[in-house]
């Protein structure tokens, strides 16, 4: 093969897939231009956006990855329901990993800011946005996650091609939507 | 998996303290907040999509590391050439989406010329960070597939944030 053919071929698979999670990213974008007031009223808000998305990324694209893991050994069977023990532990993992993250995302980046004499939002302040966004987002990505894998397997779909994806481009988006959701819900609380 | 998790987020606040740093200008502009996500998650696709390709290339025993290897060159062209063609869409696209919910702020030329440079700057960040990993792997005789996406992925995130900063700074 040329160079050409290589490059061609690269350029062609990878197009469309670009396309669709640089849409996804543009919305994800658009919740988070909106949110322009809440991240003036909380300082170090902004900081933990990657961390916030990044988190989401590696949490809930490695639950995808061991459920179809799981499914593909016949660990998993493929009538799975929630009262299965194997996914159930899974799930709750994943959660209580996004959980504690995020919270430690939270308390390193005051402890940074603080450290670095720039103005931050009180730690019971970014903590309670944080854990709140963990668990909310935790909640919905597993829920989108495992129905997306569980029903794509039982039609035919190869799993491992399936998470990657549906985790990029509804990880960022939901996270920074429940991001919004829950700083409203402190601020309004009196926690800001 | 969380003391991993737990090293991967103080990468991921390196970029945070970038995008603490450019906060104004950002809060100024919410065009250009729009292009926060987006920028990432491109840098992040881009240099794993070819970290992917490299090692598959690497295991079929199809990939020299020689600047001149079909496989590599090829495949860091179509790097560049994604970037080239998603970048101005991208600005384009998020200059959109602030018109049709608020004042843009910015000139749609502004923009597209703020996520292209970006863009072009990333996909060469992207093609050496890489290769350089990939080559790392192969001399320390440990299997790209596990090593190359994690390390490439994260880089990227943050080296997104750090050249749009740049590009921010030089443009608007």
């Amino acid at each position: 093969m040329t160079v050409r053919e290589v490059a061609a071929g690269a350029y062609r698979e990878a197009l469309p897939v670009l396309l669709v999670s640089a849409s996804g990213g543009l919305f994800a974008g658009l919740v988070l231009g909106g949110m322009a007031a809440e991240l003036r009223a909380v300082p170090g808000l902004l900081l933990l956006v990657p961390a916030i998305l990044a988190t989401r990324g590696n949490v809930y694209g490695s639950l995808g990855a061991r459920i179809g893991s799981g499914l593909h050994q016949g660990l998993i069977d493929a009538a799975v329901t929630i009262r299965d023990e194997r996914l159930r532990g899974a799930i709750v993992a994943a959660l209580l990993n996004g959980v504690l993250v995020s919270v430690a995302a939270a308390i390193m980046a005051f402890g940074l800011l603080a450290l670095l004499g720039r103005p931050v939002a009180p730690l019971s302040t970014l903590v309670a946005i944080t854990f709140l966004t963990g668990l909310l987002s935790g909640l919905l990505l597993t829920t989108a996650v495992v129905t997306v894998v569980v029903f794509g397997y039982r039609r035919g779909l190869n799993p491992d091609t399936l998470a990657g994806p549906v985790v990029t481009t509804t990880g960022d988006l939901v996270g920074v939507a429940t991001l919004l959701l829950t700083t409203r819900l402190v601020l309004w609380l009196g926690g800001g | 998996m969380l003391p991993l998790l737990l090293v991967l987020t103080v990468i991921e606040l390196g970029s945070g303290l970038v995008l603490d740093a450019l906060q104004e200008t950002l809060l100024a502009y919410p065009t250009l907040l729009i292009l926060v996500p987006v920028t990432i998650g491109m840098a992040g696709n881009l240099g794993s999509i070819l970290a992917a390709r490299l090692s598959t290339a690497f295991h079929l025993g199809l990939l020299s590391f020689d600047p001149a290897d079909d496989h590599l060159a090829g495949n860091g062209l179509a790097t560049v050439a994604l970037a080239v063609t998603l970048f101005p869409l991208v600005g384009a696209g998020a200059w959109l989406l602030a018109w049709l919910v608020a004042d843009p702020a910015l000139a749609l030329a502004t923009v597209v010329l703020v996520a292209l440079a970006s863009g072009v700057a990333l996909a060469v960040l992207a093609v050496l960070v890489t290769v350089v990993t990939t080559y790392g792997a192969y001399r320390f005789e440990l299997d790209p597939d596990d090593v190359v996406i994690p390390i490439v992925t994260n880089v990227c995130d943050v080296l997104g944030v750090v050249v749009l900063f740049g590009a921010v700074r030089a443009i608007v």
